[in-house]
């Protein structure tokens, strides 16, 4: 297969990546790669304990300290009037009031509410001199008593962090038809109840957040350089809301971002903490995360706890769905967190089912912890988890396959478009056949036999299988602002065509990985039939882009790329009008295909590098009717969310001698639309797949309940998947288009993290059926499982 | 205290006059201007800063800089000869293995130390060399086909069918 080389059809091609070149010879440009001239670095001062008020900061010791220029706390940024960190979702309860909305100070003022809190930053002439310094600053702090645990939180006689959110309570959501769903389950012939746990989690993207604020005293602008899956977004918040620099005064530029998976969306205290700084000192001021500062200042994720209800009628159909949920939002309200159990959860919940009837509440709670928000999935995973697990269980109370009980309760694929009764129209889907796809693949049928071998062996196994739905490429701004975005969501694009037919795209969608110099040139290729040697994507930084909104929820192609597309309709609009005033021709019969403009049936045609010249050297051009150049931007904002599906199966193996899990084998079929490059959408889907593993077999971030410590402080405690954790991966995809976006497309980026889990925990609920385990927690290690093993066994010998 | 360090990288002279603490990940990155070295935890255990001393693997945050005192270092940007990329390198890119780019320095390094010792290494073999490597985006399905390709183009052997339908070059 040609890479999309001119002539080639490039839509569909598993073109090599453009951006590796540079990437494995070390040649990329990540944040902290780049130093400016006298820049100077700056450490981070924060809180050791998850509750304290702070009575004196004696920086005097500091501010002697060799090398040191400046330290700043609090205090120091209020004189100068900086707001707080803003968030960008508001959330009404069910009362009618809005959420409870704390004040997020960059600097703590006049206490700590989180270990890792910021309360002084010192700026010196070398990092170490910096982090030096900083042991010389003198804090008293008065400890009081932490809440962690978001249950805990709720208690009568919790510690309290906000005066203004009685009880910690942010907000108390809800979303369906409450008096239907008690009516269904009053009618029901069996009701399943569960009790789980959806764990804590650290994005870990691999690149620690990074970022360098400078000033131009020349012309008054600030740049900053950072870690930013948005960078635009972040020059709103930090400009008009923290900072109060007009965006004409200020550009953000995020390079190469060696990963985010939702932790780089949000805007941190640590962006504009450098770029106020270097405006103070008349300095570069660069500020790069230790990972164990990231564990304790990037935002986590998940942390929830649900209790599920699902009634069933007397053929197995699905009759109504009651979901309460308490969900952990941390100290203080980071950019999106409010709207992660609310509107990416609760409306997720329909799952693949026609559930008539589906009531959710959800309780968001703050805690002494670092702020909870979006990680790869955010909600969708969550919403997954529940409606799969309990899909599952009711499938074992009634003795039935899971995968029949599945079938009888899926959309059909002639129902769509299909709304849900939580507020979603599902465009497309067909969940059926991605089921059958999977079970051939991973061998169902075969899958007792299997069982009895390895029981043969003194080995339980086990296999779980998780459909799951997902609202991607958000979203349609209208709707998005209705239910409390603060932010429209639209993307933009823009199509340079350069003189000689070059064509450079702007894209207000951000790379941190997912490979868009690749795609988007393979479409751009395609559409203009340019080579894609001659097509280059700019993207992330805000002096050279227009406004854009960024990549997050599987969003680039569906929103950006459509973006591109309306840019492109407009140029090749505009070439028509030049080809048909050269050829003189009627423009309709210009017809524009493979980089060529022809007058229908004749063989008169001009090349598209021809019309670009024209565009700019226009001698002979229709100036009346016509501007010169060949230069077209565009504004998308999606119809509806896209909605990826897929079914996942896991096939799990665990030593019930010592807990340990081995996954033999994980196959996934996903429906992503339509695929521009089925080398990166693999990609994608692997990725996904690995941390939603890692969530059910690993990961877990955990505080400890009476001091507050966060005690997954590195990677000797936080356990990453790594190479032999993971099986190679089975991949298919089966295609129904997105019916409302011009490529049909729907987003691969979030597919694995959310069907994974569930798959995973199926598998292992089913390994240990034989022992009468109902459900276990998440990360299902072998601690765990042994204890699980352990109990059943005991409680099995006393009977 | 501050002292020079003289040695060899990428098989060129370098020197530079660094603090005691000073590790040889800061000498390449902040000294040398070698920034395809990458820091991704501060515990030694992501191998985003591998690079080879004296033909041995080594996470450069685990060495002081003036332990490498003389010492014959080689980085991410000494491996590709030129312009051409080096088949390890080439099979990284032809297996998509790599999406942010940010372990990939290290896990090329790692990769070049297990093939030097272990010339056709197993899936599983592969799996577990790589337990000191982390990688956050790509699942490492694609970087054991990328190593399995590589290992087979550097034994001299044809390179296994690509499994995502790339064509060799």
């Amino acid at each position: 297969m040609a890479e999309g080389s001119s002539g080639m059809p490039a839509i569909g091609a598993p073109v090599r990546r453009r951006e590796d070149y540079r990437f494995l010879t070390g040649q990329g440009t990540y944040t902290d790669d780049i130093n400016r001239p006298g820049q100077l670095y700056a450490y981070i001062l924060r809180s050791p304990h998850a509750s304290a008020r702070l009575s004196r900061i004696d920086t005097s010791g500091a501010a002697s300290a060799p090398g040191v220029v400046a330290v700043f706390t609090g205090p120091d940024m209020a004189k100068d009037n900086i707001g707080g960190l803003p968030c960008g979702w508001l959330i009404t309860s069910k009362d009618g009031s809005p959420m409870k909305e704390p004040p997020h100070p960059v600097l703590a003022v006049d206490r700590v509410r989180h270990v890792g809190d910021p309360v002084a930053v010192v700026i010196a002439e070398t990092f170490p001199q910096a982090r030096d310094a900083a042991e010389k600053i003198a804090v008293d702090y008065t400890v009081e008593a932490a809440v962690v645990d978001l249950l805990e939180a709720l208690k009568p006689g919790a510690p309290q962090l906000w005066p203004e959110a009685p009880g910690n309570i942010c907000y108390d959501w809800h979303l369906g038809d409450a008096a239907a769903v008690e009516t269904a389950i009053g009618k029901a012939a069996k009701i399943v109840k569960l009790d789980l746990v959806n764990n804590r989690l650290v994005a870990n993207a691999m690149e620690p957040r990074a970022a360098i604020g400078e000033y131009d005293r020349a012309t008054g602008e600030h740049t900053l350089y950072t870690t930013s899956q948005n960078p635009h977004v972040i020059r709103l918040l930090m400009g008009a809301n923290v900072l109060h620099i007009p965006e004409t005064k200020l550009r953000v530029v995020a390079p190469d971002v060696g990963g985010g998976f939702g932790s780089k969306i949000f805007h941190y205290a640590e962006e504009a903490i450098v770029t106020w700084a270097a405006g103070k000192v008349r300095k570069p001021v660069k500020w790069t995360a230790e990972r164990s500062e990231s564990f304790m200042s990037d935002a986590h994720g998940r942390d929830h706890v649900t209790h599920v209800e699902l009634a069933l009628d007397k053929d197995a159909k699905f009759t109504a769905l009651k979901v309460s949920t308490v969900a952990n939002m941390g100290a203080y309200l980071s950019t999106f967190a409010t709207s992660v159990p609310t509107y990416l959860y609760g409306t997720l919940l329909a799952g693949t089912y026609t559930t008539p009837a589906i009531y959710v509440e959800t309780k968001a709670v703050f805690t002494n912890t670092v702020p909870v928000d979006a990680y790869r999935g955010a909600g969708r995973p969550e919403a997954t988890f529940v409606v799969e697990r309990i899909v599952d269980l009711a499938a074992d109370e009634l003795g039935m396959d899971p995968a029949e009980l599945r079938r009888r309760n899926f959309i059909p694929a002639n129902a769509f478009p299909y709304q849900t009764p939580v507020a979603l129209q599902y465009d497309s889907g067909d969940y059926q056949t991605t089921l059958e796809m999977a079970l051939r693949a991973a061998g169902y049928a075969e899958f007792e036999q299997r069982r009895q071998e390895a029981a043969r062996r003194g080995k339980l196994r086990g296999i779980g299988l998780a459909t799951y739905i997902e609202a991607c490429g958000i979203a349609p701004s209208a709707v998005a602002g209705a239910l409390g975005a603060r932010a429209g969501l639209y993307e933009s694009g823009a199509i340079r065509v350069n003189p000689t037919g070059g064509v450079t795209v702007l894209t207000g969608s951000h790379s941190h990985g997912q490979g868009h110099e690749t795609t988007f040139a393979q479409l751009v290729s395609e559409y203009l039939g340019v080579p894609i040697e001659s097509v280059e994507i700019v993207h992330g930084d805000t002096n050279k882009l227009p406004f854009g909104m960024g990549t997050y929820g599987s969003r680039s192609l569906a929103v950006g790329g459509s973006a591109i597309v309306k840019a492109m309709d407009k140029i090749i609009a505009k070439g028509r009008k030049i080809a048909a005033h050269l050829l003189e021709a009627s423009e309709a019969d210009v017809e524009f295909k493979n980089g060529q403009f022809t007058v229908a049936g004749t063989d008169r045609s001009k090349a598209f590098a021809e019309i670009a010249l024209t565009a700019y050297v226009p001698h002979n051009f229709p100036h009346e009717e016509l501007d010169p150049g060949l230069d077209e931007s565009a504004f998308y904002d999606p119809k509806n969310f896209t909605f990826p599906s897929g079914a996942h199966i896991a096939e799990i193996e665990i030593d019930p001698d010592t807990g340990s899990i081995e996954i033999v084998k994980f196959t996934a079929s996903d429906d992503f639309g339509r695929i521009i490059n089925p080398m990166i959408v693999a990609g994608q889907v692997h990725g996904g797949l690995a941390q939603g593993i890692g969530q059910a077999i690993l990961e877990a971030c955990v505080y400890d309940k009476q001091t507050g410590q966060l005690l997954t402080g590195s990677y000797n405690d936080y356990a990453m998947p790594r190479a032999d954790d993971l099986p190679s991966f089975e991949l298919s995809t089966h295609a129904t288009l997105c019916t409302h976006n011009p490529l049909g497309v729907k987003g691969c980026g979030e597919a694995g993290a959310i069907g994974a889990p569930a798959a995973i925990a199926n598998a292992v609920v089913d390994a240990l059926k034989p022992l009468g385990v109902k459900h276990v927690e998440m990360p299902l290690t072998p601690q765990r499982l042994w204890q699980v093993i352990q109990q059943h066994q005991t409680r099995a010998a006393a009977d | 205290m501050q002292k020079t360090v003289s040695l060899t990288v990428n098989g060129k002279p370098a020197s530079a006059t660094v603090e005691g603490r000073t590790l040889l990940v800061q000498l390449l990155r902040e000294h040398l201007g070698l920034t395809g070295t990458h820091v991704g935890c501060d515990t030694s255990q992501c191998g985003a800063c591998v690079v080879h001393v004296n033909g041995e693997a080594v996470k450069s945050c685990t060495l002081l800089a003036v332990q490498a005192e003389g010492a014959n270092v080689l980085t991410i940007e000494g491996v590709a000869t030129g312009d051409t990329l080096h088949p390890m390198q080439e099979a990284f890119r032809n297996n998509h293995a790599l999406q942010c780019g940010f372990c990939t320095p290290g896990m090329v390094m790692s990769a070049l130390d297990l093939v030097k010792n272990n010339a056709k290494p197993s899936d599983r073999e592969i799996r577990e060399y790589l337990e000191g490597n982390l990688c956050r985006c790509t699942g490492y399905h694609n970087i054991v086909l990328a190593i399995a390709e590589g290992a087979a183009v550097m034994r001299g052997e044809a390179p296994p069918a690509n499994p995502h339908g790339v064509a060799a070059e």
